[in-house]
């Protein structure tokens, strides 16, 4: 009913992809992180890194529809860490240059994220700044053609592959909105350093890092739009991380639903197989129902979009929806696995640790609520 | 250079089949279809051999409305065209009415080179290569895990038993594809949309001429048996249970 021929013909050969190139090297990356110039290379000569950007600039020039099927498709890869990793590249570092980048960033920035030649990262947070984004402290202040970049950022995903980020700083010290820009940053300027990798609960398979900036020198042409309307431009940008993850989270849920009825079929206890338990088998259809429930709210989120509607409020209850269900799911279906699910060698634990970001990464739950009374006006 | 792949669509292989209760085929509810993998091996060849060599490499299938889908992905995966032969009375025909229809198609076409899967994970009957060269009156060459070309002649190479053997064969001739002789590309997603675009070819049988009564028929298909269910050897004493499990070895099992 959403999906076409052409789009399943492009679901079929995304599918192939992760199923041949990525899940059967997600243990390994779950130990050493992904390899994700090699990966994104792979990626961006199959067209998969570029759906709804300009063919100018190597993109597809496809709507919200082709960039779900994508979105979708890369749900299935067996844990949430190259996901992520992947569409920080699509759809976290990107769309600003996309939206508001000169001529000279889309060319030099977009399109080598595009064909998978440059690691993009978003670097917004920082150690006393997450939710409230207006506190950030880095400061990129413009001398003598550059903007002179000083300050720290942190849970930076892709952080220690990355060619160049996208960051957020402060241009200025007047108060207000007006007092940010957005830049691309590229790693190998002088004074980037990566303070650390970062040893986390969940997505070991994708790098997270802290960053320090000393006296790094930001060319003058790196800011992205107006160098006093950066803290607007993220707003925007945000819309579109926080629409990624619902598409793979409905695909995850039915995942972890469909693996866990399997193995409730095969268990038996007192004489019977686990998945004839009515307590279970009730908890199992209810998640199936709210997961069909954000399903419809993504779609409607699609169509909303591709009629240039603002979906700001819709995406923050889907985003909020997501991350509380997903760890439901996740949680569940590990007790369900008893000592089984226990275990690092089944599945489900690793979407359990995976699944805890989702209420907190892009946008905390509480930030999203707040969003949702806000914009109702109270 | 014009070259001819020849593919089929069948059902995934992680897809779970089901006999239908009348035993005249498998219940293709619910079932995702795929191209066959030998036939993939054959198209990535095909397309190879275009990139090294230049020309045009053309899809030929014989199946249902659905084949289409199938078509379609090999032209996304990069060849030019296609001709689907659809037609009810060809619906789950034999290997010789396959060959037979594909060979009415592929003379208009005027071929240097064809591939074929060497069989269809489906039925795998394993016949169709074979029937269409013969039909032709052209070489074959089956099982091919290396194929080169110099000189307008090729030099395909064949594992048997232990050994390989290295063929050689003018041109035109009909090559059969086995694991091994490439690894098939991702159809891209600007080969995807490009696709669509393609021009493909539908004909039925009477447009070809040929008789639609196959030689063969499947008089019925049925499932195999269910495995019968383990048996567990009661017990305390380990030695009696295993002189119990030895004589069931022995008397039930009769493997040793």
């Amino acid at each position: 009913m959403y999906f076409d021929e052409t789009h399943e013909a492009f679901r079929a050969s995304i599918r192939r992809f992760v199923d041949k190139e990525i899940n059967p090297y997600m243990d390994e990356w779950e130990e050493t992180t992904a390899p994700l110039h090699e990966l994104f290379k792979k990626m961006g000569d199959l067209g998969f890194l570029g759906i709804r950007y300009d063919p100018k600039y190597g993109g597809q020039g496809l709507d919200y529809w082709y960039e779900t099927v994508m979105l979708e498709e890369i749900g299935r890869i067996h844990g949430m860490g190259v996901s992520t990793a992947i569409a920080v590249q699509t759809n976290m570092a990107t769309p600003a240059i996309a939206a508001f980048g000169s001529e000279y960033l889309k060319e030099t920035y977009l399109k080598p994220a595009i064909t998978g030649d440059m690691v993009t990262a978003i670097a917004v947070t920082e150690p006393d700044a997450g939710s409230d984004v207006f506190a950030i402290k880095s400061k990129a202040i413009k001398k003598n053609g550059y903007y002179v970049l000083n300050g720290s950022k942190t849970y930076i995903t892709n952080g220690t592959q990355a060619d160049y980020l996208t960051l957020l700083a402060k241009t200025s010290d007047e108060p207000g909105y007006h007092s940010f820009g957005l830049f691309v940053v590229p790693t190998n300027l002088p004074g980037f350093h990566v303070s650390k990798k970062l040893d986390k609960l969940g997505l070991r398979s994708s790098d997270t890092a802290e960053l320090f900036f000393d006296n790094v020198k930001i060319p003058a042409e790196n800011v992205i739009g107006d160098d006093r309307e950066g803290f607007i431009c993220q707003m925007k940008q945000f819309q579109h991380e926080r629409f990624a993850v619902l598409p793979g989270t409905c695909v995850g849920v039915d995942n972890m639903i469909a693996m866990t009825v399997d193995y409730l079929r095969q268990r038996i206890v007192f004489g019977k197989p686990l998945i004839t338990k009515q307590v279970l088998r009730h908890r199992l259809a209810g998640w199936l129902m709210r997961n069909e429930a954000l399903r419809q709210l993504t779609y409607h989120i699609v169509k909303m979009k591709m009629e240039g509607l603002d979906a700001t409020k819709e995406v923050s209850m889907g985003k909020y929806l997501a991350g509380q269900l997903i760890s439901e799911v996740a949680g569940g279906c590990l007790q369900m696995y008893g000592g089984m699910g226990f275990m690092n060698e089944t599945l489900i634990s690793r979407y359990f640790r995976d699944a805890r970001i989702m209420s907190i990464g892009g946008g905390a739950d509480e930030v999203m609520l707040e969003i949702i009374a806000r914009l109702e006006g109270f | 250079m014009n070259i001819v792949a020849c593919v089929k669509q069948v059902p995934d292989t992680e897809a779970l089949i089901k006999v239908k209760p009348d035993g005249s085929g498998i219940d293709e509810g619910g079932i995702k279809w795929v191209m066959n993998p030998y036939d993939e091996y054959g198209v990535e060849e095909a397309l190879r051999l275009k990139e090294a060599k230049g020309g045009e490499v053309t899809i030929v299938s014989v199946g249902p409305a659905r084949a289409m889908e199938t078509i379609r992905t090999a032209l996304a995966m990069g060849a030019e065209k296609g001709v689907h032969v659809s037609d009810p009375l060809l619906d789950n025909t034999d290997a010789y009415t396959t060959a037979a229809a594909l060979a009415a198609v592929i003379k208009g076409l005027n071929p240097d080179i064809i591939f074929c899967g060497q069989r269809a994970i489906d039925d795998d009957s394993g016949q169709v290569g074979s029937i269409l060269a013969a039909i032709l009156g052209i070489p074959q060459v089956t099982i091919v895990t290396k194929l080169e070309m110099a000189d307008g002649k090729i030099k395909a190479i064949k594992p048997i038993e232990g050994a390989q053997l290295v063929i050689e064969s003018t041109l035109p001739c009909v090559i059969t594809t086995q694991k091994g002789l490439n690894e098939p590309r991702y159809a891209s997603l600007p080969g995807i949309m490009k696709a669509k675009k393609k021009p493909v070819d539908v004909k039925n049988a009477a447009a070809l001429g040929i008789a639609t009564e196959p030689k063969a028929k499947v008089a019925k298909m049925t499932p195999p048996p269910d495995r019968a269910p383990g048996k567990i050897i009661a017990g305390d004493d380990p030695a009696a249970k295993a002189a119990e499990l030895v004589r069931l070895l022995r008397e039930e099992a009769k493997v040793i």
